[in-house]
């Protein structure tokens, strides 16, 4: 059964390249380059790339953000004495750590964790100076600004990762440049504060993203189902409907009894993906402030059963599974922090009924600085760093 | 009553895969035909099991309640009704539902002379879903492998399986699989505000063009898809994303038993590297 189901273009028409709408080029842009075609671009969308605005936004943007990519390169270089063959296989290992949680919030030397601050505050402007770009983009247009805000959103995201460490008073607490390493952040992030999956704005988060994979499915399949009634043609379907959002508008009504409508689709888009990332920004900052430890916080409320009766906490017991702020070194996942003297005599009954089962205590220099800091620590505060040697 | 104005012509006979006129008519808003007869009978009686085995079980505490897929010593065999019989039912019902909802889809799609990309893109979600409670069950040789449902108890599940592979996300196809999700939300928020953006322009100012869209994309970053190719776009991103999750947890387990931080020495040790 073959039926006409336009995914990819067959036939693509050349002419010269749009040079696109005038606008009103400041004393700092212009339009660069005339704009060329490249066929395979055209068999999926438009064959056209370029010209490019280059205005004062965005070139600081792409230098502060050269300066960013440079600083966190050139360490991870550093990290293998500037050997370039070990730097391309270890790669995906390398990392730019922030500074270790000794620091706090003060400022580490360089190779502390001080290269790590300076890259972070370049890659934050320049991702600032890209969200004026495309909000002086929008506005010379004369469009609205809803990519900004959008933009904005994610950004909350992003600027919640330096928020939270400021909130709980360590940048140690920040995400690692690198590939390996920043998902290894992710997972300590989660067991240091008792399973991030507990956390509601983590599920809500999650919620959303999902949420944005479907009705990007729903939308994209039926725009292209009615795209030979000249369905991706939208603003018209907006502002003079045509049998192609009737169709599919029809559609969605006699499957689930429910529709939006050719522009209602795009608020729904917006807000999904909006909100991804605004709920992701809250889950964060709330993490390691208000609550340290979601799964305590679950059990509080009544999202989760409790645990077996032959695992049964006491109070003080549970106290321990509060979250801790600690470094995350490269090798740390899933380490441990050092109990306090205070603390140690209840943390043994807990370790040695499950170092038997615990399969996942492979890292030996995690066990051997807990054990040593255990012997040594002194003071009764929790926020003694679990620092390797 | 609950029909547009506009939804009267478009009311007509024709397009079903069965049944003929038999269940050709709407009920309020929606389309019956023989698929949504096989719909409601799914998913009625597997919520029904479903609220059974929460009566059966220990709490009505929405969170959790939770239907869990019989003990792994029951292997591929039928467990009884209380010890994870109800899981395989409801399990049963639910792909029974799904497959009848994308062939409703299908069945709406013909009687409006659409493409059936919306019954596929469906599909594609169905994949992963059938992936998690009976591909990878059936590899591994024990349905007690499917995840059990329940609000928090399915996050527990996703928890403790990815860490028996130590860390999940060095799983590659799981790493490609985020992506696509995170591209998705991305591609998503760009085509939304696009288009509310040249639909709602400054105050006083007219609607804009398709052209204002290309241009706005072009001046930003030096190309704009255009208005077919972002639906292209999103509908791959999205398909890709549920796809990949279903490569990823299916390769853990049949295919992969260790850490996933493991899988990776394989670059490591690759001969290109002098001295390895």
């Amino acid at each position: 059964m073959l039926e006409y189901q336009n995914l990819f273009t067959r036939v693509q028409v050349r002419h010269a390249p749009d040079p696109g709408l005038p606008v009103r080029m400041g004393l700092t842009g212009a339009r660069y380059g005339k704009g060329f075609f490249l066929s395979l671009a055209g068999r999926i969308g438009d064959a056209q790339v370029g010209p490019i605005y280059l205005g004062w936004a965005g070139i600081l943007s792409l230098i502060t953000g050269f300066i960013a990519f440079e600083i966190i390169g050139l360490n991870m270089w550093a990290s293998v004495d500037w050997d370039p063959v070990q730097f391309i296989r270890m790669l995906p290992w390398l990392a730019l750590e922030p500074p270790s949680p000794a620091y706090g919030l003060s400022l580490p030397p360089l190779n502390e964790g001080g290269w790590y601050l300076m890259a972070g505050f370049f890659l934050t402007v320049s991702i600032l100076l890209w969200w004026v770009r495309t909000y002086l983009r929008a506005r010379a247009l004369g469009m609205g600004t809803h990519l900004p805000w959008a933009f904005a959103s994610a950004i909350f995201l992003y600027l919640s990762f330096f928020f939270q460490p400021l909130l709980v008073g360590s940048w140690s607490e920040m995400v690692p440049f690198g590939i390996f390493p920043h998902l290894d952040w992710t997972s300590a992030f989660s067991i240091r504060y008792g399973n991030l999956y507990y956390n509601p704005f983590h599920a809500l988060s999650i919620v959303f993203l999902y949420g944005s994979a479907v009705l990007f499915a729903m939308h994209g399949a039926t725009i292209l189902a009615v795209a030979r009634m000249g369905g991706e043609r939208e603003i018209e379907q907006i502002t003079d409907r045509g049998t192609a959002a009737e169709r599919s508008m029809l559609f969605w009504r006699w499957t689930m009894g429910f529709n939006a409508t050719m522009e209602s689709i795009h608020r729904w888009a917006w807000w999904f993906a909006v909100l991804t990332t605004f709920t992701g920004g809250i889950g964060i900052l709330l993490t390691g402030t208000v609550v340290d430890n979601w799964y305590l916080w679950g059990q509080k409320h009544g999202l989760v059963a409790s645990y077996p009766a032959q695992n049964t906490l006491t109070p003080e017991q549970q106290e321990l599974l509060r979250g801790r702020y600690q470094g995350s070194t490269p090798d740390s996942f899933p380490s441990y922090l050092a109990p306090t003297a205070a603390a140690a005599p209840i943390m043994d009954s807990m370790m040695t009924d499950s170092a038997a089962v615990d399969s996942t205590a492979v890292d030996s220099t995690a066990v051997d600085s807990t054990a040593a800091a255990a012997s040594t620590a002194t003071d009764s505060t929790t926020s003694t760093p679990g620092m390797t040697p | 009553m609950a029909t547009l104005s506009f939804e009267r012509k478009y009311r007509v006979r024709g397009g079903t895969l069965i049944g003929g006129d038999l269940f050709d008519f709407w009920f309020g808003p929606f389309y019956v035909g023989f698929f949504g007869v096989t719909t409601i009978i799914f998913s009625v009686l597997g919520t029904a099991l479903l609220v059974w085995g929460a009566a059966m079980g220990p709490t009505w505490n929405l969170w959790q309640i939770s239907i869990a897929p019989p003990d792994l010593s029951y292997g591929l065999k039928f467990a009884p009704l209380a010890e994870g019989g109800l899981w395989q039912l409801v399990t049963i019902c639910a792909i029974g539902a799904f497959l009848s909802w994308a062939l409703r889809q299908a069945e709406i799609s013909r009687k409006l002379g659409m493409g059936m990309h919306i019954p596929w893109a469906y599909g594609a979600a169905v994949l992963a879903y059938v992936t998690l409670v009976v591909f990878r069950p059936m590899l591994l040789g024990a349905w007690g492998h499917g995840f059990p449902y329940g609000i928090f108890s399915h996050l527990d599940w996703v928890s403790n399986v990815g860490y028996q592979y130590l860390h999940f996300h060095y799983n590659p196809a799981h790493m490609i699989a985020i992506t696509f999700f995170f591209t998705n939300c991305l591609a998503l928020a760009m085509h939304g505000s696009l288009i509310l953006s040249v639909t709602n322009p400054k105050k006083g100012e007219p609607v804009k063009t398709s052209e204002h869209e290309n241009v706005f994309f072009r001046d930003l970053v030096g190309y704009s898809i255009g208005a077919i190719g972002i639906h292209r776009l999103g509908l791959f991103l999205a398909m890709s994303a549920s796809i990949w999750s279903a490569i990823c947890i299916i390769i853990s387990g049949p295919f992969w038993t260790k850490g996933w931080p493991e899988w990776w020495s394989w670059w490591l040790n690759l001969p290109i590297w002098p001295g390895v």
